[in-house]
């Protein structure tokens, strides 16, 4: 029998707030255990929640990015359980009214593209964590209680791991777009829970899923994903069911282990938060978001396309992410030159960060510094092999590129005679290959041109030799 | 007469005049405390060193010409209240080892002015209770006649008032728990609208019931306390940003062209005789000064007890799961495990009413039975909200028994608790609906334990309730009666 997988995803987006969800505690990571708490975030007896409206304007962002309905009224619900990292004995969440519904993301699939429906987005708040100590006992580190997190809850519309990472990128590329997630995964800034199952291909009844928790690398995500199908499929071929459960994934052995089973199912036991009030959403609000929303990746990319008449490889390379599309568009408008901009951004900028191993956060070459260089080569000022050795210059030593080529005398020569002097002491020199090129064999004008640039220490304009040396070629 | 037996106003005065110091009226009520307290146990901490502290800073704020409505005066609170660098239990063995650190806004407040906090009183257990017998620290007497309980949960405050053990002391009401204890101990006890007084740092019951309020020797005296406390909090989502009228230029009103409703479903056959008795006078009374009355009608009335305890119990069922042993409170020793640690700490630290309250929350929250009971309640809330509605739309206020009966025996009910619970009968609906209460001194059973009356108005309609009240205190007598101690 063949076996058509089924996979959805629950994708936790950290919020790029200063404050916590329910207080003004700072949200910062990596701060001394428990500093950054108030007795809100501490669940002290009489601490009381108070919604951070950031919060709020951050979930109608990323629902208006994901295709997803506002819902005009708000209710937190209290999620019931007991456990030492979350210190009211609750979580504060949304239920049965999440501020996002049914929205949804196109991804690529091979030459196609495909639809994955959202089911909803809701706000709530992340817990603590517990830090094991070498004797045996543990601590509670509340830092991290009361972050707000997004939960994007898709439907179950993947059927490869692929498409599942595809979905990932696509939404990790929004939220980081739109500046409400700070997109480390490392940190768990944006991890994942992925549901999966696996039923007969052609069946219309989904199998028994496994909920694999907390994935926070896209390479996991896969990896995670592809084994818990191969597993499944073999439990099923052996005989064996599928048992609805919580799994983890060992990332140093590939593996997806049960974390725990269907009897300790919990009962949530959720209610409306008495101690927060409904958040209404009014039109104006949404409207407000919407005209403040930055350009989306599919939107720039069009715009990149008709605007820049960029080849579609370079748009899609350019939008990839918010910062080297800005980097470029920046460095565009200050050159006029979009496509000279592409190919630089593309190529040695890329190359030089990949090498250096920085972000381009860190790149030590500003936009308009490119720009700079770029017009330096459309003037005709310098030459390609001459902007490489003056951009080297500006990543290592800062500095405007007209004025390192002025001070290292790299401007290339235009000046007629300067050029002439060299084609006519080279063609004096070479005769032979004079005769040759006179008697139609064309091949040798790559020579003379070397010989001058040659001659010239790379600095003469490739356009004027070019011209004087047909001239003077031709008798 | 002693310091100790005056009003917040009657001192005020004397202290702006320079004719008494912060420091002897407070003396006045530590010494009292200590002669009465034994047979009272309205106090759970007694706060003496600070106190004297407090009244010494408030006397050198005096002379300087900085004189706020509270400045000096000593009040209690009841031990719900935050209080920093101070013991808060909540008459649990849960936090008998809690020191809060942080203040309650109500208490933040009235510290700003100079008031001084002579200490925490006592009241049930995680203000679970009709009697305050559900204490942790034992029962609190009611001290017109100590056999009898003082009322609750708020016992402790509105016992320390009869007491004359402070001149006024806040409590919370959730279902009765501020008027019926003023009640039962002759007293004025104001539950302001939901949202009127903030919640922040009172540890929760029941948070879409719970309000703070004073309990005072007068009218006025109320007027004053609530004037302190109310307003928005921007630490209380639900604390309402709407502006504090003048409640004490408010209480000279009068009631005369007032249209008072009688609502037919509080005035029941099986009434205790003397309750119905002080009723009718205070009728009379009204009738007396000018004000109309007519028959209203809350249809609901009868549901109010079952949908509290509906929906009081699922809120505490989870306000409480903080209270584990992991960070604070009472732990268990010697346990196994994580599970075991939490099991064996709220075994321990929990009485039994509050366990039995948490049991009932959580089953009625729980899957399957949310909708036949938590949501059932919470429809049945509207409803009754809606009554109220109504009935406003044609009086300004409406006149009902604070309960059903004067004072019980202590130990009367509390092998029944349905029993105890239908004490709260006539206050529970107006928790439920949001709206704001007062209960007064209108009489006295043919044992000499005190009856209140129970004043009922508008969202944010202290001010009506509050002229209605003082219209009638000053038609008689009955806030004047002390209890023989």
């Amino acid at each position: 029998m063949r076996f058509q997988p089924v996979i959805g995803l629950e994708v936790h987006v950290q919020l790029k707030t200063d404050s916590k969800i329910f207080c003004g505690c700072s949200t910062r990571f990596g701060a001394e255990p428990n500093l950054n708490t108030c007795p809100v975030c501490l669940a002290l007896p009489g601490a009381l929640p108070v919604l951070n409206q950031k919060v709020v304007e951050f979930a109608i962002m990323a629902g208006l990015a994901t295709n997803c309905s506002i819902s005009p009224t708000n209710i937190f619900a209290r999620k019931n359980y007991f456990y030492p990292d979350l210190p009211k004995g609750y979580q504060i969440s949304q239920f049965d009214l999440p501020i996002c519904l049914a929205g949804h993301l196109d991804i690529a699939v091979g030459d196609q593209t495909k639809r994955i429906g959202i089911t909803r987005i809701h706000m709530e708040e992340d817990a603590g964590k517990l830090v094991h100590g070498q004797d045996g006992g543990s601590g509670v580190d509340l830092n991290r209680a009361g972050t707000p997190l997004l939960e994007v809850v898709s439907e179950p519309d993947m059927r490869t791991a692929d498409e599942a990472v595809a979905y990932l990128k696509k939404l990790y590329q929004i939220v980081t777009y739109l500046g409400i997630c700070d997109g480390n995964m490392e940190e768990g800034s944006f991890r994942c829970d992925a549901n999966v199952s696996v039923m007969p291909v052609g069946s219309d009844t989904f199998g028994t899923r496994a909920e694999i928790k907390n994935v926070n690398s896209f390479k996991f995500v896969k990896a995670a994903i592809d084994y818990e199908i191969a597993r499944q499929i073999e439990l099923i071929e052996d005989g064996g069911k599928v048992v609805q459960e919580t799994r983890l994934f060992d990332p140093n052995k590939g593996v997806t282990r049960s974390m725990r089973g269907k009897e300790e199912a919990h009962d949530y036991r959720y209610f409306p938060d008495p101690d927060l009030v409904p958040v209404v959403i009014s039109d104006d609000w949404i409207k407000r978001v919407k005209r403040e929303l930055p350009e989306l990746p599919e939107v720039k990319f069009n715009r990149f396309l008709t605007e820049y008449s960029l080849p579609e490889y370079d748009a899609d390379v350019l939008t990839s992410s918010r910062t080297l599309a800005d980097y470029f568009e920046q460095c565009a408008q200050t050159c006029t030159n979009a496509k000279a901009a592409a190919n630089w951004v593309m190529g040695e900028l890329t190359r030089s960060l990949n090498d250096n191993g920085i972000s381009l956060e860190q790149c030590p070459v500003s936009p308009a510094q490119l720009a700079g260089l770029i017009r330096l080569i459309d003037g005709g000022t310098i030459s390609g092999t001459i902007a490489k050795k003056v951009f080297e210059e500006i990543w290592k030593n800062g500095g405007d590129a007209a004025a390192i080529v002025e001070q290292q005398g790299l401007a290339q020569v235009s000046d007629t005679g300067a050029i002439e002097a060299a084609i006519d002491q080279i063609m004096a020199a070479n005769m032979g290959q004079v005769e040759e090129y006179r008697g139609g064999k064309d091949k040798v004008f790559g020579f003379f041109v070397g010989q001058v640039m040659k001659a010239m220490k790379g600095k003469a304009n490739p356009a004027v030799v070019n011209d004087l040396l047909k001239q003077k070629l031709a008798g | 007469m002693e310091l100790y037996e005056q009003t917040i106003h009657d001192l005020q005065a004397q202290l702006q005049a320079r004719q008494v110091s912060s420091v002897e009226i407070t003396n006045s009520f530590l010494n009292r405390i200590e002669s009465t307290d034994q047979s009272i146990n309205a106090f759970i901490t007694v706060t003496k060193e600070q106190a004297l502290l407090d009244a010494a800073a408030a006397d050198q704020r005096i002379a300087a010409g900085d004189c706020a409505p509270l400045t000096g005066i000593p009040v209690a609170l009841k031990d719900i209240f935050l209080t920093e660098g101070v013991r808060t239990t909540c008459a649990s063995k849960m936090l008998d080892n809690f020191i809060a650190p942080y203040d309650a806004t109500a208490w933040a407040r009235i510290k700003s002015q100079g008031a001084v906090l002579l200490g925490k009183l006592n009241q049930d257990e995680f203000a679970m209770g009709s009697s305050c017998e559900n204490s942790a620290f034992g029962p609190t007497r009611n001290p017109w006649n100590r056999e009898h309980i003082p009322g609750g949960s708020s016992g402790g405050s509105a016992a320390a008032i009869a007491a004359q053990q402070a001149v006024a002391t806040l409590g919370t009401d959730t279902g009765g728990s501020i008027r019926q204890p003023a009640s039962h101990c002759g007293c004025v006890g104001l539950k302001p609208t939901y949202g009127r007084v903030s919640r922040y740092g009172v540890i929760a019951y029941a948070s879409s019931l719970d309000q703070v309020g004073p309990i005072t020797r007068d009218v006025t005296d109320a007027a004053l306390l609530l004037e302190a406390i109310a307003g928005h909090d921007p630490k209380d989502s639900t604390s309402v940003d709407c502006p504090v009228p003048n409640y004490t230029a408010a209480l000279k009103q009068g009631v005369k062209g007032l249209k008072i409703g009688l609502p037919k479903e509080y005035f029941i056959d099986g009434l205790d005789a003397d309750v119905q008795q002080a009723m009718d006078q205070a009728i009379a009374t009204y009738r007396r000064l000018g004000a109309e009355f007519v028959e209203v009608s809350l249809p609901h009335t009868n549901y109010a007890v079952a949908t509290y305890y509906l929906i009081a119990t699922a809120e505490a069922s989870s306000n409480l799961a903080r209270y584990e042993g992991v960070r604070f409170g009472h732990r268990a020793k010697d346990t196994a495990g994580l599970i075991d640690l939490m099991m064996q700490s709220r075994s321990e630290g929990f009485g039994a009413e509050v366990k039995r309250r948490i049991m009932l929350g959580t089953y009625a929250l729980s899957s399957g039975y949310y909708d036949a009971y938590y949501i059932k309640a919470q429809k049945v809330r509207t409803l009754i909200q809606q009554d109220f509605i109504e009935a406003f739309k044609s009086v300004d206020l409406l006149l009902t028994p604070v309960a059903p009966t004067p004072a019980f025996r202590i130990g009367e009910k509390t092998a029944d608790p349905l029993q105890m619970y239908l004490s709260d009968i006539f206050t529970i609906p107006v928790n439920l609906a949001g709206i704001c209460g007062i209960s007064v001194p209108a009489g006295a059973s043919s044992t000499g334990l005190p009856i209140g009356l129970q004043l009922l108005g508008r969202p944010f309609g202290e001010e009506t309730i509050l002229r209605a009240a003082f219209d009638f205190e000053q038609a008689t007598d009955w806030h004047t009666k002390k209890a023989a101690l």
